[in-house]
């Protein structure tokens, strides 16, 4: 790990005044960032602790939900208003990692996390465009079972690793940014990119940017809504497919859904595609499998990970039936 | 820097790259966690701070000054082992034991979490704020904790046990 210096921020103004050099990085549970330190794939001059920045989690007066950066994963899938209000953002952070890791990171921690692809960490023997922009990639004729189906280029085809961020892109959150010049919000779906030929460049995060809060609008059919994760093992595994999905029914027929996969692209994926399919349509098996697979029709397998296209159809088709049956 | 360890207060100083699993080990001779992974894949580093269960290799040092941690040697009580501690030795919790600190101060912060409400993912009912603690829920609360002895069920039983007697 190479040297840094380290500051404790008592307040967002303070954090942004600390991290004003562009070697700075913000640190959260550190769940992430420590790691990447340690494999010298991250090389920040100087650390400011945010833990101790806000990490509420409040009511809005929309009727939505706000929370607080640096809350703990563990408390937002604790929390009554989001286990009862955003089932699906709940389900999908305790899907997500393992109870000691749920405690130490934080939500925008979580956000900003880097993807898992082993060449990417494979500092001394891989090349990454995304760890030495232009060195090529390893994974894309490498093993790439893990890698994405949607979205890729021909620079990158590593995948984000959050569950949370899933359930945030098919709750429609909003992320609220502070910088010196100022606040801005950022809808998840638009905060982070597909990998093009910059996949260096993850996340819409201007330097020196901080993530104070992501907001949840109101959805008030976002109770019938939850997560499901396939992975190789029944705990503590990234998923090789996920799928957040929330719907509202009435006498059989489809109101509305939202639908966001996981573990299929470099970011967390909106199936507006597939939501549009469904949409004033019969809540059927037969319809969910068509909207799956329009959303699916543009996916490109790599050598390894072709049955990833499958099981996509099959989750998404899976966790809407479960979510209609609320309704029965 | 000052920390509160195992009840007793502790000054240290110490290079800031210094993760809060290689202070107790190499700085303070607290050798109980131990350094599996050291990348938060296999939970043998647990320890307990401010009463809840964190994995202490990808934990700062720095980042835990002021805080009140709890290892595997702190559990003791006056010579008695804690009850968990027995019963992973009556249940055969363990083999080699080099998993065994982390597992013990991960079913101890497992514990307080399910007995305040705190679902899973395995748990159906979100709404509820009482879980039910059955080997199912155990299973999953305490898989970040490897154990490549395959003592699983020992460990489940030994966890099963004690808070049964709690209860």
């Amino acid at each position: 790990m190479n040297p840094f210096t380290y500051a404790r921020a008592e307040h967002a103004n303070d954090a942004l005044r600390l991290a004003e050099s562009k070697d700075s990085k913000f640190l959260g549970g550190g769940t992430n960032l420590v790691d990447l330190m340690r494999e010298t794939i991250e090389r920040p001059a100087s650390l400011v602790d945010v833990t101790g920045l806000p990490a509420a989690i409040e009511d809005t007066i929309q009727g939505g939900v706000r929370i607080g950066a640096a809350a703990r994963n563990s408390a937002v899938a604790e929390s009554l208003a989001i286990r009862t209000r955003y089932p699906v953002l709940s389900r999908a952070l305790l899907a997500g990692a393992s109870g000691q890791i749920r405690n130490m990171a934080t939500v925008g921690g979580n956000i900003l996390q880097r993807t898992r692809c082993t060449y990417f960490y494979d500092d001394d023997g891989s090349r990454c465009n995304k760890r030495s922009p232009g060195q090529g990639c390893d994974a894309i004729d490498g093993l790439n079972r893990m890698h994405a189906i949607l979205g890729a280029s021909a620079s990158c085809v590593a995948t984000h690793p959050s569950d949370m961020c899933v359930a945030l892109a098919a709750l429609d959150a909003v992320i609220h940014l502070r910088s010196v010049s100022g606040e801005r919000a950022v809808p998840l779906t638009e905060f982070h990119r597909l990998p093009g030929d910059t996949p260096h460049i993850e996340t819409a995060l201007r330097p020196g940017e901080l993530i104070i809060a992501v907001e949840l609008p109101a959805l008030s059919f976002a109770k019938h809504s939850t997560y499901r994760k396939v992975r190789d093992r029944a705990s503590y595994s990234f998923a090789l497919v996920s799928v957040a999905a929330a719907l509202d029914q009435e006498k059989g027929t489809i109101k509305d859904v939202r639908l966001a996969l996981g573990g299929v692209a470099h970011k967390p994926w909106r199936a507006f595609k597939a939501e549009e399919a469904l949409r004033g349509k019969a809540s059927a098996p037969e319809n969910f499998r068509a909207a799956a697979e329009a959303e699916l029709a543009e996916a490109k397998p790599l050598r390894d990970n072709a049955f990833k296209i499958e099981l996509a159809a099959r989750t998404i088709t899976a966790v809407l039936l479960e979510l209609a049956e609320e309704f029965v | 820097m000052r920390f509160l360890i195992n009840g007793q207060p502790v000054e240290a100083e110490f290079d800031l790259r210094t993760s809060l699993l290689d202070l107790l080990r190499d700085h303070l001779e607290l050798h109980g966690s131990k350094k599996g992974c050291n990348q938060g894949a296999c939970g043998a580093c647990t320890v307990l701070v401010d009463g809840e269960r964190i994995l202490s290799c990808l934990a700062l040092a720095v980042q835990c000054q002021g805080r009140n941690i709890t290892t595997i040697e702190g559990l003791a009580d006056d010579g008695h082992l804690h009850p968990l501690q027995q019963a992973f030795i009556e249940h055969d919790g363990f083999q080699c034991g080099y998993c065994t600190p982390g597992q013990i101060c991960s079913a101890i912060g497992m514990v307080s979490e399910l007995k305040r409400g705190m679902p899973s993912h395995v748990t159906r009912d979100l709404g509820s704020n009482v879980v039910s603690l059955n080997r199912d829920e155990v299973r999953e609360r305490m898989s970040g904790n490897l154990c490549r002895c395959g003592a699983y069920n020992g460990i489940v039983d030994a966890i099963s046990e004690v808070y049964a007697e709690a209860e």
